[in-house]
């Protein structure tokens, strides 16, 4: 599983990324985490509001709305992976 | 005006669970008009009831001050900052870009400005949003109308204006805030100035993937609007309380009229001059409208320090920093100049009706 944050450098992007290699560490997700803050890359997504949390190709979350809300969705996307 | 959506899918949820939040925010607003009602009565009874201090001394009256306007901020601030959040819940950058494609100047400037105001965006997400519109085909100057909107109509300083000054001068901030950001869009399109965009942006293709965020539900939404209204609340207390320190020392310590010599009407060139000073200056809007409220009581001229302190809060030199990674400095200093003159403008024409 290919997970990048979509982020610009401010604190909330950057709370994104830790958040999300935490999670990641934490269930043993097989997945590669990338902290992305080229514009050209992020824009390529449609993404003009950051953080954005990609997985797969996929925009899955715009906006940083807590671990809480990462974690489900991380977890949502690895059942869709293995179903 | 800060904040992002995220997409979630609305949970399934039984009627009663569909109530529930509803309930909760019903609760809590009749609580808030409990405690806003109490205040005042609360405040006065602090300063000379229980501290005994004499009415009229300078330092009753600093404390009721200090102690009225303390709590009716931060109330008012939580209370408005949740509906503020909840009213842009609705609203998001992609939306809006999709609002503004094909529009042009003249109506697409008004609808920017608009937008600027009600579109929840981090001022660090500037930079993709501003290529995201400019390469979507949104004209530049229509693209600055919104950019300009979003800080200069902060919505930190639109609550305590209402707070301090009343919905009438709440009402014009809003009202000149949104002028400034079509004019300062319209004078940037007719100067044609696309060449002063740092060139790589027009090289950049902007995926239609991500689309928009799904609309949340209302629970989402309320959930969206508490943890903002908890973090702008945080940060800016401090800045509040220091702000109404001050504010409240000015409004018992300094005679009525001091300072109408300086800042009052009649001496027009201070309003420049408030504004050439104010644009350097960054601070929050919490901090600087009380001691402007202060400074009014004391016959400063309304017109002059909302000038001053427009020009403080609309113009940051951090957003500045981020901008340049797109706008070349040329542009940048077009961008700070019209909208420094358009504030001045503005603060003449405050002190001409107010």
């Amino acid at each position: 599983m290919n997970i990048k944050i979509l982020g610009t450098g401010c604190p909330a992007c950057r709370n994104m990324y830790t958040d999300v290699t935490k999670i990641v560490a934490r269930n043993k997700i097989d997945a590669e985490v990338e902290y992305v803050q080229d514009i050209a890359q992020i824009l390529s997504y449609g993404v003009m509001s950051t953080p954005a949390l990609v997985i797969d190709g996929r925009v899955i979350m715009i906006g940083y709305r807590g671990p809480t809300k990462l974690e489900q969705a991380l977890k949502e996307s690895v059942e869709t992976v293995l179903s | 005006m800060q904040q992002s959506i995220s997409s979630q899918p609305a949970a399934p949820s039984t009627s009663k669970q569909d109530l529930k939040p509803f309930l909760i925010v019903g609760l809590a607003t009749i609580l808030w008009l409990a405690a806003y009602d109490f205040i005042q009565p609360f405040a006065t009874w602090l300063a000379y009831g229980w501290l005994a201090l004499p009415k009229g001394s300078h330092l009753g009256e600093s404390l009721a001050f200090f102690f009225y306007d303390v709590p009716k901020i931060i109330l008012l601030l939580g209370g408005m900052i949740f509906l503020i959040t909840l009213l842009r819940s609705f609203f998001s950058p992609e939306q809006t870009r999709a609002w503004l494609g094909g529009k042009r100047e003249g109506v697409g400037n008004g609808l920017a400005a608009a937008l600027g105001v009600v579109t929840p965006f981090c001022s660090c997400s500037a930079v993709p949003l501003f290529i995201g519109f400019v390469e979507s085909g949104i004209p530049l100057g229509v693209t600055f109308s919104f950019l300009t909107a979003a800080p200069v109509v902060n919505e930190v300083a639109l609550v305590m204006l209402f707070g301090l000054f009343g919905w009438k001068i709440a009402g014009f901030y809003l009202t000149s805030g949104m002028l400034i950001a079509i004019l300062a869009g319209m004078v940037i399109g007719r100067l044609k100035l696309e060449r002063y965009v740092e060139d790589f942006v027009w090289q950049i293709k902007v995926g239609k993937g991500a689309n928009f965020p799904e609309k949340p539900a209302w629970k989402l939404r309320f959930q969206i609007a508490w943890d903002s209204t908890k973090e702008i609340v945080g940060k800016v207390w401090p800045y509040v309380i220091v702000g109404i320190a001050i504010g409240a020392g000015i409004h018992g310590y300094v005679p009525e009229s001091a300072l109408v010599g300086i800042l009052g009407k009649g001496a027009w060139w201070s309003v420049p001059a408030a504004v050439i000073l104010g644009v350097p200056l960054y601070s929050n809007a919490a901090g600087v409208i009380p001691v402007v409220h202060a400074l009014m009581e004391k016959g400063a001229a309304l017109g002059t320090v909302l000038a001053f302190m427009m020009s403080v809060v609309a113009l940051s030199l951090p957003e500045m920093v981020i901008l340049r990674r797109v706008l070349k400095p040329r542009l940048i200093a077009i961008f700070i100049g019209t909208v420094t003159l358009a504030i001045i403008f503005t603060g003449y024409l405050f002190n001409l009706v107010l």
